[in-house]
């Protein structure tokens, strides 16, 4: 899934280890949930929206949304 | 590989329960290739180095549960689908062979050294797919 997140991470000038410490997972997941190689579950997507103090939809680019767009 | 509390938890189960089927089965071997299981023990004594090998299984099962690592976690869902698929598909074609007779019977525990080997390979399709070869 598309999402925003190294741009918020970059503009708080944040490592994806700091990333990942914040919400609690590995480097590894935060790498995979950037690159869009993993869709996080819903309470997890809720987390990174809480920690940018942001809605989901303003971080992850729905589906259906992007291909409505592209039509 | 990302080692997790959760991973590492599991490894110690996993170290254990290996300790325990050296001990388990090294006395099996030499206690029937010696005669020295009385029969009223035999199958017990037989048995008892599959359990810590089903322990495994079920420290793999409680690493699951235990990890909170949602990704990490299915990066080791998608190697068990890899390792159960690949033996499943084995056996039964081996089933088959070994049915009409153009193969030689195989011992049933080889399928579990197949298993372990399917974990391997889910590993590196992980590694090749996502970047991440998991647990």
């Amino acid at each position: 899934m598309e999402n925003r997140l190294r741009i918020l991470r970059a503009e708080r000038n944040w490592s994806q280890q700091d990333l990942a410490e914040r919400i609690e997972v590995s480097r590894q997941s935060v790498n995979a949930i950037e690159t869009g190689k993993y869709d996080p579950s819903l309470p997890l997507a809720f987390r990174i929206a809480e920690l940018f103090g942001a809605p989901i939809e303003d971080i992850f680019v729905s589906p259906s949304r992007r291909s409505s767009k592209a039509i | 590989m990302v080692r997790t509390p959760a991973w590492k938890r599991y490894n110690v189960r996993v170290i254990w329960l290996s300790l325990l089927y050296c001990a388990f089965l090294l006395p099996a071997v030499y206690g029937f290739k010696h005669q020295l299981v009385p029969h009223s023990v035999s199958y017990v004594v037989a048995v008892l180095p599959a359990l810590p090998i089903i322990g495994i299984f079920g420290a793999i099962g409680r690493y699951l549960v235990e990890e909170q690592d949602e990704y990490v976690r299915m990066l080791m869902v998608r190697q068990i689908l890899w390792a159960s698929g690949l033996t499943l598909s084995f056996a039964t074609a081996w089933g088959f062979l070994d049915n009409f007779g153009l193969v030689g019977h195989a011992d049933g525990y080889w399928l579990i050294v197949l298993w372990f080997a399917g974990l391997g390979l889910g590993g590196l399709v992980n590694k090749l797919t996502l970047g991440d070869g998991g647990c």
